[in-house]
């Protein structure tokens, strides 16, 4: 018997806008509405609401259907604001019964590795986000961009989560193979998933790439994949960007056609089926420990955290964010504590990677600035402004203050 | 293969990049097994390259009364400019009264001369194909292709409303019209020369080749390890004409907003030019002046000192067709702040880059460079290496594959 399990991560951050140190002091909007709105309508037209229909006719005509979803909280709160008919057609999906939501940060951070009171805080406001808009209560959690060790996994259990997500990654799983469960290691009863990364990235990268032997990719082929994994595997677990539909791979690719065929074509094996990631770990015993130290991610060739936080200039803004933690806090002004949390997702230090700058090959990914250290000017410029507004004072509004700061001020400050 | 070239300036005597990658190309082409004829305006003693065979233009002039007298012709000459070195000159020689002078009375007669040596140059020497540089050669290089039937490579440097600002004269902009227009192929130093050829004189961009300027990574300069002088205080520098192609008055206004956020800074500018005094007043009347060093022209091991003290430099250039100079500095190890109007920012992905005319973004950028050392440490090491991809091979590979493409076009 083979479970397939399908997980989309669904996200957006709020992206900054142009921020000059001559704004330090004078401008406290730092993101960019008409950008984000801008993007988020492009994406909820090529994906979300096609992709979103699609599955929902899915999981109309097979009753054995299942898929899971982790939605970032800044992703819903722009859906909220700018496109509420996304929201209700996940809405719609949920009420089917057959799709679980995951649980993450709020704000799809990194706080793990900086502050786990924040973190901690972050996940609850998560929680409450998913009960608010479709009451529901996640039991599996997954790290931003599969962030992942031990210890991480001991924390998730000691929070209440029955499950967590990883990649599926050669080295952690060693002989292993990743379509089984798994008991993560100095923990007690939470379940581990891995992410099958050849069959995702399968859909997900390689779908349109003409230059692979096996494109083009379609329906039988795949599924005979994932029969070859009969008797030897009992979950595929395949994890991927919802933006893959639609944004990564674009409707012409024939990407909408392939999975609209998928679940029959799956289902003509009478030893295929679909399960939720909650699902599977009811279903499965553990198959053994997974022991991993170090921080894994599922992102690029290193699998590591280099992609957020591998140069200088990511790691040091990264920490002077979060070394802010307890004056901001202190501050008790909520409208300056939810900017320096949009402030902690993940894109930002995303932007500021230098790993492929140096062959050009920054453009294949979308990045809203020119350079790594454009962004990482934009970034300690706002974080100089929201020091600012935090020595401004307490309830007291920084545009008050903004026409007192001079230059040289500012340049002590920085 | 064999090229008979034509330029106007050549290490050690030179007054900007020009010669510079005249220099390298040679070197570079005779890597390749190309024999280079390089003719220039004057054959300065000293100037010992041993790849190329130095011809002085009017040493062949037999049918032009010119006889052992270096040309004046100069590059990044104007007509004025030309007319004050022609006095100058005449006044030193004592000759400021001789009608019968053997010099051009303008720039544009001098000019002419020069293509008229080429045409013999052209009829004595052996070679497959013409390559000249810039405007000045354009006419010799024409001629050359009518007494010999060969094909005509014409470089592009600069055009004329680069080095004006948009305001160029009518003459040499259509000396550099007709020069594009007889060339079989044109080369272009980047996307952005190649731009301005096809906007400003519609030619046909199927004929244009894009090759970009590579760097000698054999200088022995780049080890000189010069040291700041100015203790804490971090350094911008300046380093190039100051003329109106390479905005100097936009770095004094960049310098002005620096140092209301950062009043250490030392501003170092390194040339010479017509607006250099308009640049000192400037930044007298800001009351910054204190903050300026002016070092004059520099040549040689100085660059790359000037380089070397330097925290970063920066080359708010209007216009830059390419901006070696750009390079150089990536390899003396300092990062660079270039301006979105340069060639160069089309090959260098590891640079600070604004638009000219973008003082405040300037500001903003260089503040925050001199403030965080993490941001100028990545910026600094990511830069050195991505440098190394630069060579003379390269430009000197596709420049071959131009003179193959002329040659086909030919035939």
């Amino acid at each position: 018997m083979v479970s397939v399990c399908f997980y989309f991560q669904v996200h957006q951050p709020f992206r900054m806008r142009k921020y000059s140190i001559f704004d330090i002091g004078k401008k406290n909007d730092y993101f960019d509405d008409e950008k984000n709105i801008e993007v988020l309508r492009k994406v909820a037209r090529k994906c979300y609401l096609p992709a979103n229909s699609l599955m929902l006719e899915l999981l109309e005509r097979n009753p054995e259907f299942k898929i899971s979803y982790s939605l970032s909280g800044v992703f819903i709160e722009q859906c909220e604001r700018w496109a509420p008919e996304v929201i209700e057609s996940f809405k719609r999906l949920v009420a089917t019964g057959r799709v679980e939501i995951l649980s993450e940060t709020y704000y799809h951070s990194l706080a793990y590795l900086f502050s786990k009171e924040e973190f901690k805080e972050q996940v609850m406001m998560h929680k409450r986000k998913i009960k608010e808009v479709f009451g529901y209560e996640p039991r599996i959690f997954r790290n931003t961009e599969l962030i992942y060790n031990n210890e991480i996994a001991n924390f998730i259990e000691s929070m209440g989560f029955k499950g967590i997500i990883a990649e599926g990654w050669d080295p952690i799983l060693g002989w292993r193979s990743a379509n089984f469960v798994y008991r993560p290691k100095t923990t007690k009863s939470i379940r581990l998933l891995m992410k099958n990364y050849k069959l995702s990235d399968d859909i997900a990268f390689r779908f349109s790439n003409r230059g692979w032997e096996e494109w083009p990719l379609n329906t039988e082929k795949f599924c005979q994949w994932v029969n070859g994994y009969n008797g030897n595997g009992e979950c595929i677990n395949l994890f991927m960007d919802y933006e893959t539909f639609g944004e990564h791979q674009w409707e012409d690719t024939g990407i909408f056609e392939f999975m609209r065929h998928l679940p029959g074509e799956l289902l003509k094996h009478p030893d295929n089926n679909f399960k939720t990631p909650s699902e599977v770990i009811d279903t499965y015993e553990p198959k053994d420990e997974i022991d991993c130290h170090s921080m894994i991610s599922w992102a690029d060739i290193e699998r590591d955290l280099s992609a957020w936080l591998g140069n200088r200039i990511q790691q040091s803004s990264a920490s002077r964010l979060y070394s802010l933690e307890k004056d901001v806090k202190k501050t008790k002004d909520s409208v300056l504590i939810d900017a320096w949390r949009k402030l902690q997702t993940s894109d930002h230090f995303y932007y500021m990677c230098t790993k492929w700058f140096n062959d050009g090959d920054v453009h294949k990914y979308f990045n809203p600035y020119d350079s790594p250290y454009d962004s990482f000017i934009n970034f300690m410029n706002v974080i100089n402004d929201v020091v600012l507004r935090i020595k401004s004072g307490h309830g007291k509004k920084s545009s008050e203050t903004a026409s007192e700061v001079k230059g040289s001020e500012v340049g002590k400050a920085l | 293969m064999k090229v008979l070239m034509f330029g106007w300036e050549f290490p050690p005597f030179k007054s900007g990049g020009l010669g510079t990658a005249c220099y390298d190309l040679t070197k570079g082409l005779s890597r390749q097994g190309i024999d280079v004829t390089f003719v220039m305006p004057a054959a300065p003693e000293g100037a010992n390259a041993q790849f190329v065979k130095l011809l002085g233009a009017n040493n062949f002039s037999k049918n032009v009364k010119v006889r052992k007298i270096s040309s004046i012709l100069a590059p990044y000459q104007s007509f004025t400019s030309y007319a004050e070195a022609l006095k100058q000159m005449k006044s030193r020689a004592g000759l400021k009264k001789n009608p019968n002078d053997i010099y051009g009375t303008n720039l544009y007669e001098e000019v002419y001369r020069y293509s008229i040596a080429a045409e013999e140059i052209a009829e004595e020497e052996q070679f497959d194909v013409i390559h000249v540089h810039d405007w000045m050669t354009y006419q010799a290089g024409i001629n050359a292709k009518r007494v010999s039937g060969k094909p005509l490579v014409a470089h592009i440097h600069a055009t004329e409303f680069d080095r004006t600002g948009g305001n160029p004269n009518q003459m040499i902009s259509h000396m550099e019209y007709q020069g594009l227009l007889a060339a079989d192929i044109v080369i272009a130093n980047s996307n952005f020369t190649k731009q301005n050829v096809v906007q400003h004189y519609n030619i046909d961009p199927g004929k244009i080749e894009v090759v970009h300027w590579g760097i000698d990574p054999e200088n022995p300069h780049y080890g000189i390890n010069q040291k700041s002088p100015f203790d804490d205080e971090k350094v911008v520098l300046f380093l190039g004409r100051i003329t109106i192609q390479k905005g100097p008055d936009y770095f004094i206004e960049t310098a002005d907003r620096v140092l209301k956020y950062l009043p250490n800074t030392k501003f170092v500018v390194a040339g010479s030019g017509d607006m250099f005094e308009r640049m000192i007043n400037r930044a007298d009347e800001l009351g910054i002046l204190d903050r300026f060093l002016f070092t004059g022209f520099l040549k040689g091991a100085d660059v790359h000192r000037a380089f070397q003290l330097a925290d970063l430099y920066v080359m708010p250039s209007v216009s830059e067709p390419f901006g070696l100079v750009a390079l150089e500095s990536l390899k003396n190890g300092t990062p660079i702040l270039i301006s979105k109007q340069s060639g160069v920012s089309e090959v260098v992905n590891n640079a600070l880059k604004t638009d000219f005319w973008d003082v405040d973004e300037m500001a903003n950028k260089i503040v925050n460079l001199l403030k965080y050392s993490e941001l100028l440490e990545e910026l600094k090491e990511n830069s050195i290496m991505e440098v190394q991809k630069f060579n003379l091979d390269e430009p000197a590979m596709k420049t071959k594959a131009a003179y193959e493409r002329a040659l086909t076009i030919r035939r």
